[in-house]
């Protein structure tokens, strides 16, 4: 498992945190809310200054804090923007996280930026590139970081590696962990007809550092459907299982609460944590078990 | 799990995920779809519809940033045009950087050659008020100047005085009343404004945690656009000298809230 890399950070605890977004920094500073650490997206404070960088600042000092990016485009045929993965360390030296993450996607190309987490091809050339991708990143922040398996709408007729052996081998070339979200797993097993639990099979359980879950949107489309990954709603009874699942070969691991469109009141995002956690401690539990 | 498709044996990373870097572009921004239609596997859902949802992850969450950016723009001309809009702006300059808070700044621009808000002239103006108002939320933070420092300043330097403005004043000129376009836009009922009623010269500045925009006479406008050029207060007093300015006035002014953080004597 991961060492903290940095000792001055808080660890990370095994149990389950929330996803910090700007709507409820406000709840944060007035009311302290129990809940054992946080998750920001690295892009949303990379301001010079302001209230919203100072409110980090102070809640930064109550909880243990990942840093999750969504820009450094890993999986670009690019090496990543040099001027951005210093905004990102620059970033993690201030709020000195105990996880960072990021995601087998790319989203930005020729001076671009798409706001979306872009599928690539799963090709041995572009596997090169990622690795590549993924050393700079961890170079310049001097420290492992984990990459998150994507949601995919749409795949490659190009491409030759399943996705997560790509991720299997990614994790293996170069160092990094793996960011299991099981939400993405369902969404996509559903979106092309894989087997999810065939998928969770071929990630190597050892490497996986932290597990996302999240809500999804059913889109109907024709006499079959597409799950869209919004982040905007409770979790799936199958995403549950899916975790259940996870634990059961990981082992307790942090896992995180994501919700970033129709954003609920901090309660109802609480609860999801808290229902989260009635599953790591049976995951607890039974590592106890094995134990003993 | 990845279907059985033959896959081309391909050596370099560029030819296949260059090609698809190049068809999602093509895609978004020139809605050209036929290229990166090309690229993706059949089956199940039709590419088309798959296709579809990245395009509404891009322009939907581009236009709702532009909309929080620009919530006096998007009630002056309403949902629809607006995101009419934001779409073709989204088009013509996409963000050059994963930091959305950054994106959006020459959304002022692009309305003033924007044909369909033509009937609107004090549009764009707006646009660069509230998009002044994103600049001071984000710039660095800075303590103000105390202005019991200037005591230890001899009367007879105060000529070569320059002062530091702070790094999140902005200054926005129109010859339309923006700030009062602006003020009439921060509750319900919207208060009609009398567009022929002369324009606003507004301060924008963050002092502290909150923006603060306030109407400058023409004579403090050109004091602080002087002053953030560089000028000595001698300088900037002579760019000043209009009728009623009052130098002393306008000087306690802008150090009461927070103009500069600092000065040298030249």
């Amino acid at each position: 498992m991961t060492t903290a890399p940095d000792p001055g950070a808080a660890p990370i605890p095994v149990s389950a945190g929330v996803g910090l977004r700007t709507c409820h920094l406000g709840d944060f500073l007035t009311t302290a809310p129990v809940v054992p650490w946080l998750e920001i997206h690295a892009e949303t404070f990379l301001q010079a200054g302001g209230p919203r960088l100072r409110a980090l600042d102070r809640i930064r000092c109550d909880y243990p804090f990942s840093v999750h990016g969504v820009g450094l485009s890993l999986g670009g045929a690019e090496p990543v923007d040099p001027d951005h993965l210093d905004r990102v360390a620059a970033l993690v030296e201030r709020v000195r996280p105990g996880l960072v993450s990021e995601h087998l996607a790319w989203s930005v190309t020729g001076g671009v930026y798409f706001n979306d987490l872009l599928p690539l091809a799963y090709t041995e050339p572009v596997l090169a590139a990622v690795c590549r991708n993924v050393d700079q990143v961890q170079t310049r922040l001097g420290r492992r970081i984990l990459v998150e398996n994507p949601s995919t709408y749409l795949q490659f007729a190009a491409s030759t590696i399943p996705e997560p052996e790509f991720l299997a081998e990614l994790a293996r070339r170069s160092g990094c962990g793996i960011l299991l979200d099981v939400n993405n797993i369902h969404v996509s097993a559903v979106n092309h007809g894989w087997d999810a639990l065939a998928y969770l099979n071929a990630v190597p359980a050892a490497a996986v550092g932290e597990i996302h879950i999240a809500g999804h949107w059913i889109e109907p489309c024709d006499d079959a459907v597409l799950l869209i990954d919004d982040h905007g709603a409770e979790v799936a009874e199958p995403v549950w299982t899916l975790l259940e699942a996870a634990l059961e070969r990981s082992g307790p691991r942090p896992v995180l609460v994501e919700w970033d469109t129709r954003i609920p009141a901090l309660p109802v995002l609480l609860a999801e944590a808290a229902k989260a956690e009635t599953r790591l401690e049976i995951a607890r539990e039974r590592s106890r078990r094995h134990a003993a | 799990m990845r279907p059985e498709a033959p896959g081309r044996d391909l050596l370099a990373p560029e030819p296949v995920q260059r090609a698809v870097e190049d068809g999602f572009r093509r895609a978004l921004l020139l809605d050209d779809r036929a290229p990166l239609l090309g690229l993706i596997a059949e089956g199940g859902v039709p590419a088309a519809r798959r296709l579809a949802v990245h395009r509404n992850t891009f322009f939907g969450f581009l236009v709702e940033t532009l909309a929080a950016a620009y919530p006096v723009v998007s009630r002056l001309v309403g949902t629809a045009f607006f995101r009419g809009a934001g779409v073709a702006y989204i088009r013509a300059e996409p963000p050059d950087r994963p930091q959305l808070s950054a994106y959006g700044g020459g959304f002022a621009d692009f309305l003033e050659s924007f044909a369909p808000a033509r009937g609107l002239p004090y549009l764009s103006d707006v646009a660069r008020l509230e998009w002044a108002r994103i600049e001071a939320v984000f710039a660095a933070d800075a303590e103000p100047l105390d202005a019991t420092a200037l005591q230890a300043v001899a009367i007879a330097d105060y000529p070569r005085l320059r002062f530091c403005p702070h790094p999140t004043l902005r200054l926005v000129s129109s010859p339309w009343p923006i700030q009062r376009l602006w003020q009439a836009h921060q509750c319900e009922p919207v208060e009609p404004v009398e567009l022929e009623a002369g324009g606003d010269l507004v301060l924008v500045l963050r002092p502290g945690l909150v923006v603060a925009a306030v109407v400058l006479s023409p004579g403090d406008a050109a004091l602080i656009r002087a002053i953030c050029a560089g000028a000595t207060l001698e300088q900037a007093a002579v760019a000043a000298a209009t009728p009623g300015f009052n130098l002393q006035a306008a000087l306690a002014g802008h150090l009461t809230r927070g103009s500069f953080t600092g000065f040298t004597i030249a």
